[in-house]
């Protein structure tokens, strides 16, 4: 397996295992609260759905002239990756709040209680729609990756099986401990893929727009760590800024209070 | 119509996200590495500035 091979399964495996991770949170609350077998068909339903969605664009894709397709697999992992990499940096630096699994788990567990009872042909409406809606939007980012890597490289076989290996993992551990996984350090890893995604987008994009890169494909040893860096520079300044004007504003409050008294 | 309008905004909301002056500055960036190697010149550095400045802003627009 070459270096970006190893790139490539990295990326959508951590990527899968993060958006899997949501997933079970949703499918675990509504099955627990309402039915296991709705939940089990909406999962299925979500999983057809996204099968469907890779077979018929994974060979439009592939048949893509190769320039043209490294533009758009570049353009759509940057806009992807740059929105991964903003969310996780703006919560390394306290300015968004973590995603918290328990709340979740909390919340739509309140939500599956207090929903109607409606069921057709045996199936709990709510239970069937819920992990069908969960599973699909949470699946959905995953195949655009798998689909945008695996083009690019010719190998969706690969990428596909890392994801069929990130979500056995997280489903095998959900069944391990019956509850949602919220040890797992999602902010890390969602850091993790929007550093990855953002580096090959801006590799592979380049190079589709005419560009050569210095030492060819091992120009991805200086990018993704540079990226790297850089992002966590920029946690390092947000959490500067913040400190400061949390500072100024106390010095305010403790100005206006003495002119008070 | 009602479906195509929400359709197209969820598509919208799943590609472009809340920050579409990001995503039209990648689009930017691309365009303007094409013309420069169309040009003959050297232009691979483009992308890892815009990148990284494009993260940058984001972050100061998101902060404020």
């Amino acid at each position: 397996m070459s270096g970006t091979e190893f790139g490539l399964a990295l990326s959508v495996l951590l990527a899968c295992s993060v958006e899997a991770v949501e997933a079970l949170t949703i499918v675990l609350a509504v099955g627990t609260t309402r039915s296991w077998r709705s939940s089990f068909y909406g999962v299925g339903a979500a999983i057809a759905v996204l099968a469907v969605l890779i077979a018929a664009l994974g060979p439009a894709l592939t048949s893509m002239p190769l320039n043209a397709l490294r533009v758009v697999v570049g353009g759509l992992l940057l806009v992807f990756g740059l929105q991964w990499l903003r969310k996780a940096v703006l919560r390394a630096a306290g300015l968004k709040a973590l995603h918290d699994e328990t709340a979740t788990f909390a919340a739509e567990t309140a939500a599956a209680r207090s929903a109607d009872e409606r069921s057709v042909a045996g199936i709990d409406a709510y239970a069937f729609l819920m992990s069908f809606k969960g599973v699909l939007l949470e699946g959905l980012e995953v195949a655009v990756i798998v689909l945008t890597f695996g083009a690019n490289q010719h190998r969706i076989g690969l990428a596909a099986a890392a994801a069929g290996v990130a979500i056995a993992l997280v489903v095998l551990a959900g069944v391990a401990v019956r509850a949602p996984l919220a040890r797992v350090p999602e902010n890390a890893m969602k850091f993790a893929v929007g550093v990855m995604l953002s580096s090959f987008g801006t590799f592979w994009g380049a190079e589709g727009a005419g560009a050569s890169w210095p030492g060819g494909d091992a120009a991805l040893l200086v990018i993704v760590p540079g990226l790297a860096l850089a992002s966590l520079g920029m946690v390092a300044w947000l959490r500067s800024a913040r400190a400061t004007a949390a500072a100024q504003r106390r010095a305010s409050a403790r100005a206006a209070a003495g002119e008070l008294a | 119509m009602s479906w195509v309008r929400s359709t197209l905004e969820g598509v919208w909301e799943f590609v472009v996200g809340d920050d579409w002056v990001t995503a039209v500055g990648v689009v930017a960036a691309l365009g303007v590495t094409a013309l420069i190697a169309g040009a003959g010149a050297t232009a691979w550095w483009v992308m890892p500035i815009a990148v990284i400045s494009l993260l940058a802003l984001s972050l100061r627009r998101a902060a404020r």
